[in-house]
């Protein structure tokens, strides 16, 4: 073991660490943006007409826009503080769990919440920091509508 | 997406409809904006080899996206996707056929609430699952 670790006792001092909260309101023009570099055409997220005869009523957010809006923007999220900096990194995966239907025009608060770090040696070799970062998205009503839970590899 | 799936019409190993993709540069940077994530290594090919990548290389959540889009134009109006997962395993780049995959792995009733589990991925032309993951669905019953 003559190679340091990557992951310090100064980095899992910060695991449940929270970030600030962050609000997005669910406007028709997020939806399109975020539907228009998938290329999804379901008309539950964009067609008023279409969607009015749905069993929700109206327009719907797609599932996926919370985990990716959000974090994106940087909001509800939270950084490994480090003095060494990372040379590298990747996203590693995304758990999302639903629990209320999102709608155009609700107001979602999400916070970011640093759950876990982990070291672990690749098949090469090489010592990868996995950072475990677990979001919880609340609507104008304060219901939970969903949880993410993030991991990003770095080394 | 006015077609219906009902929990009777699946069983296990019935497979998801399949979603096919083409990325492209421009679709990486639509999604950066879209998304608010500037990573460099999804449009510049420098930061990208300098990351260790091949060269510019698709978003994760966008992979994530596509893979919601599979499970919600299967599903239809009706079903509710409540959970979904994966993995980024593997690269995929502009100019790769990226194929969204699933199928039924298990279903059950619980306090009335008819539930499916599936098993979804994506592959590309070369045969490589680069995005592995797991869905959880609730589906309308014919009761």
């Amino acid at each position: 073991m003559a190679e340091k670790a990557l992951v310090t006792a100064e980095m899992m001092s910060q695991i449940g660490t929270e970030s600030e909260d962050m609000v997005l309101e669910v406007e028709k023009s997020v939806v399109k943006r975020f539907v228009e570099a998938v290329e999804d055409p379901n008309p539950l997220w964009q067609d008023e007409k279409y969607a009015r005869k749905t069993i929700y009523g109206g327009l719907m957010a797609p599932p996926n826009l919370l985990c990716t809006v959000i974090a994106g923007a940087g909001g509800g999220r939270v950084r490994v503080k480090s003095s060494t900096p990372r040379r590298g990194g990747v996203a590693g995966g995304d758990d999302l769990e639903l629990f209320q239907p999102v709608r155009v025009g609700d107001v979602i608060t999400s916070r970011a919440k640093l759950v876990d770090i982990q070291e672990r040696v690749g098949k090469d070799g090489t010592r990868r920091m996995y950072t475990i970062v677990e979001t919880t998205f609340k609507n104008q009503k304060g219901e939970v509508v969903a949880t993410d839970r993030s991991t990003s590899i770095s080394w | 997406m006015a077609r219906k799936l009902f929990y009777e019409d699946v069983e296990v190993g019935t497979e998801i409809t399949p979603l096919v993709k083409h990325p492209t540069p421009r679709q990486f940077v639509k999604w950066a904006g879209a998304s608010g994530d500037y990573a460099e290594i999804h449009y510049n090919h420098e930061a990208a080899l300098a990351n260790g990548q091949p060269g510019i290389i698709a978003q994760g959540k966008l992979k994530f996206a596509w893979l919601g889009q599979m499970m919600t134009d299967w599903i239809g109006d009706k079903g509710i996707l409540r959970k979904i997962t994966c993995q980024y395993r593997g690269m995929d780049l502009p100019g790769d056929t990226v194929t969204c995959k699933g199928e039924v792995t298990s279903k059950g009733i619980k306090d009335g609430v008819h539930y499916v589990e599936c098993r979804i991925w994506t592959e590309n032309q070369r045969g490589a699952t680069t995005t592995p993951g797991t869905a959880t669905v609730i589906l309308p019953s014919r009761g």
